[in-house]
């Protein structure tokens, strides 16, 4: 039997070489520590988080950070299935709403107490910072808050005679505006409309975190634990949210597929969308187009504060730790803030940061700047399922003549059952 | 034989050299087998065999598997959602896989007769089946956009037709989307079926037309019936692939997975979210279990019911 002795041989040749291979590595992190960074792919986001990178490593020599990303469809699980394999970074990003999911999990650990002082960050953070707390410890910190805003063209308002420095200030007169601002052909088909709508990306946090307040309601109870739109405030607001498509006829759920594209492509007048979107509308050359608060009803103005927050993995221990602590300080710096604004658009989440002169004058950043005043973070539990609810609930009145009142009471039954079962984890 | 080999042969004393020469052919047979045969026992049977398992259980990839019984499956035939995307999968299945048979069949018996450009034409209906699922997906999740950006609707408004809402539509999204997963494997089918055609012997259709028969009773007659193996085999292939239909559905429903209102979900992609999104893998297990036994059902009866008597 030569074929054994030999294949035994290389083997043992094989094994040799990965130990010495294994030697090799191990030796290294002795000179220095190699963290890894995970954060979900957005073009902008990623070229910050680069920058942040560079500037850390230049200020921190013994330490490497290691970006890796993925697409926002599959982060949340590949995280999950990193830490099943034992191979969770060191510090990733998560959205707020994400947290106890990942608390649950043991994805990440608390922060300790004695490098990230808690009356230091609820001094120096916006209020919405403690929606990252739980049992009196932090998990994890901001670079960047997100509020939502109305985008509109100001080349098509003046098409329209109207005058493109006097944005819409209630619904009333977004209502009016998108109807002078929306092109149908002899058929019907919009050519161009008024309002773009787009459920799955903001618009259903429009209606559920923004709408029902200013209708009078409450998205949620204090606690958070209950669901509190199903009431006259959440029929008002659904059945003024569906107006534009089905009373108004000033814009249509998937026209040019996505309500950003339809903008992008100077095709509708006006968008609801967030913070992160200024970074790619800024690369329009073909109009100019303008931010202002979203539009009050009743007087009341209403937001949504949002954010994905910076944690440290579970398993991160000894000096990876620490790196990772030094790290996370470091993203969460008034430097990498401002690095954070200028490349993404996103919202320093430090007051002394966000809150400059010039920042609130700003006409870009201001209308979002002045609505973090007022926004609410309503505690969530499991993102991805509340949003869905939301999604159906608007499509069967769009789609099915659902009347809205029991569209909304669905979706409040079906939404407390995603909150009850994430308490009863 | 030299007298080297002779002495070479007679030189090995081992346990190999004391086996006939049967017995050594058995032995390498089994050699070669066993790569496929590993191959197939740990990437597919211990796999299967483990979601039945864990179907039995509540494992969520974050905490420890517990067993729970039948728990899943109860939960699963008391959820309407189940039962939409089970009604779902079946329209995919039902009116997908005649369609796609009649229309191939009826390429391929045309394209079969077309000398002109034959190879060309036939590379041309092949084409989409060499295409990705997903970006093919796309470029049809385009022509069904509303106007003014959608090649459909603008063709059925220069038809004077009123313009339709395709994917935006609880009636319309799903036939939409099975048109292009037909579109898609049509160049498979129509290969697989012109290879059958050309297998009939030509004598048959000489015989056939001396004895005065005409076009439609050598197509009934003939041509039909010897197609069967084929025609089983392209039944059983489209019906396993529209049962499994997942890409064209995932990637034209993106902004809402298997929407409007779950009206396009199949099966499939129910328990890619249930085990991806929520990571109730228990769950989804449980899932999969009930589309293997589908397949497996509908797999057998098709073999059965087309079977060659």
């Amino acid at each position: 039997m030569p074929l054994l002795p030999k294949f035994a041989r290389s083997l043992r040749t094989l094994a040799g070489g990965l130990f010495a291979g294994a030697l090799a590595l191990s030796a290294g992190p002795a000179a220095a520590v190699e963290i890894q960074y995970w954060q979900y792919v957005f073009d902008t986001r990623v070229q910050a988080m680069t920058e942040v990178i560079k500037a850390f490593e230049a200020e921190n020599p013994g330490i490497t950070v290691k970006q890796v990303t993925f697409p926002y469809a599959d982060y949340q699980t590949r995280l999950i299935a990193a830490r099943a394999a034992g191979r969770s970074p060191e510090v990733m990003q998560l959205f707020y709403g994400w947290l106890d999911t990942f608390i649950a999990g043991k994805l990440v650990q608390p922060l300790s107490p004695e490098v990230f002082k808690a009356a230091e960050i609820e001094s120096e953070f916006f209020p919405i910072v403690t929606a990252m707390k739980r049992n009196g410890q932090y998990y994890g910190l901001p670079t960047a808050v997100r509020t939502m805003a109305l985008f509109y063209n100001k080349d098509l308002f003046k098409k329209a005679g109207l005058d493109p420095e006097k944005p819409p200030q209630t619904l009333d007169e977004m209502v009016a505006a998108a109807k002078a601002m929306t092109v149908r052909d002899g058929a019907g088909n919009y050519q161009q409309v008024g309002m773009a709508l787009d459920i799955a990306r903001q618009d259903h946090n429009w209606w559920r975190e923004i709408l029902v307040r200013q209708f009078g309601g409450e998205s949620y109870s204090a606690d958070g634990s209950k669901v509190a739109y199903d009431s006259e405030a959440g029929r008002k607001a659904l059945t003024f949210y569906t107006s534009f498509q089905k009373v108004h006829k000033v814009g249509q759920e998937s026209f040019m597929d996505e309500g950003q594209a339809a903008f992008r492509a100077g095709l509708a007048g006006m968008v609801v969308d967030g913070t992160f979107r200024i970074a790619s509308y800024k690369t329009i050359k073909t109009f100019t187009w303008g931010v202002t608060e979203l539009p009050s009803q009743d007087g009341k103005r209403a937001n949504f504060g949002s954010y994905f927050a910076n944690a440290i993995g579970a398993s991160a221990t000894g000096e990876k730790l620490a790196a990772a602590e030094k790290f996370l300080a470091y993203v969460s710096s008034p430097k990498a803030m401002t690095i954070w604004l200028e490349k993404v658009g996103e919202l320093p989440a430090r007051r002394r940061v966000a809150l400059t002169e010039e920042n609130i004058k700003d006409p870009i950043y201001g209308p979002f700047i002045r609505a973090l005043d007022y926004a609410a973070t309503p505690p969530m539990t499991d993102e991805l399922a509340q949003r869905q609810v939301s999604i159906d609930m608007i499509n069967s009145v769009l789609l099915k003549d659902t009347p809205v009142a029991d569209a909304v009471k669905a979706a409040a039954e079906r939404e407390q059952a995603v909150l009850d079962k994430a308490k009863g984890k | 034989m030299t007298d080297a080999t002779v002495n070479e042969t007679e030189g090995r004393t081992g346990l190999w050299g004391r086996l006939s020469m049967s017995a050594k052919r058995v032995v390498w047979a089994w050699a070669f087998l066993a790569v496929p045969l590993l191959f197939f026992t740990v990437v597919r049977f211990y796999p299967t065999l483990e979601a039945f398992y864990l179907s039995t259980t509540d494992w969520d990839l974050l905490n420890p598997a517990k067993y729970v019984g039948l728990d899943n499956y109860r939960r699963l035939f008391a959820d309407p959602a189940f039962w939409q995307v089970f009604r779902n999968t079946f329209a995919y299945l039902i009116l997908g896989t005649p369609i796609a048979i009649v229309l191939s069949f009826a390429i391929a018996y045309y394209l079969d007769r077309v000398t002109v450009l034959h190879g060309f034409i036939r590379a041309l209906y092949f084409l989409p089946y060499l295409t990705t699922a997903a970006a093919m997906a796309w470029v049809w999740r385009w022509f069904y956009q509303p106007p003014p950006i959608g090649v459909i609707n603008s063709l059925l408004a220069w038809a004077g037709i009123p313009a339709q809402p395709f994917l935006r539509s609880v009636d319309q999204a799903l036939p939409a989307i099975m048109v292009t997963s037909i579109w898609a494997h049509l160049g498979f089918q129509i290969i697989i079926f012109l290879a059958g055609l050309r297998a009939i012997p030509v004598s048959y259709y000489e015989a056939a037309r001396v004895d005065g028969l005409g076009e439609g009773a050598i197509l009934t007659r003939i041509t039909i019936p010897l197609l069967k193996p084929t025609t089983v085999f392209l039944v059983v292939f489209s019906s396993i692939g529209f049962l499994r239909i997942f890409d064209q559905v995932y990637n034209m429903t993106s902004n809402d997975p298997g929407g409007p209102l779950n009206s396009t979900k199949p099966l499939v992609l129910m328990i890619y979210q249930t085990a991806f999104s929520s990571y109730q893998m228990g769950y989804a297990a449980a899932q999969t279990v009930v589309l293997f036994t589908i397949l497996f059902t509908i797999s057998m009866a098709q073999l059965w019911i087309l079977r060659s008597r």
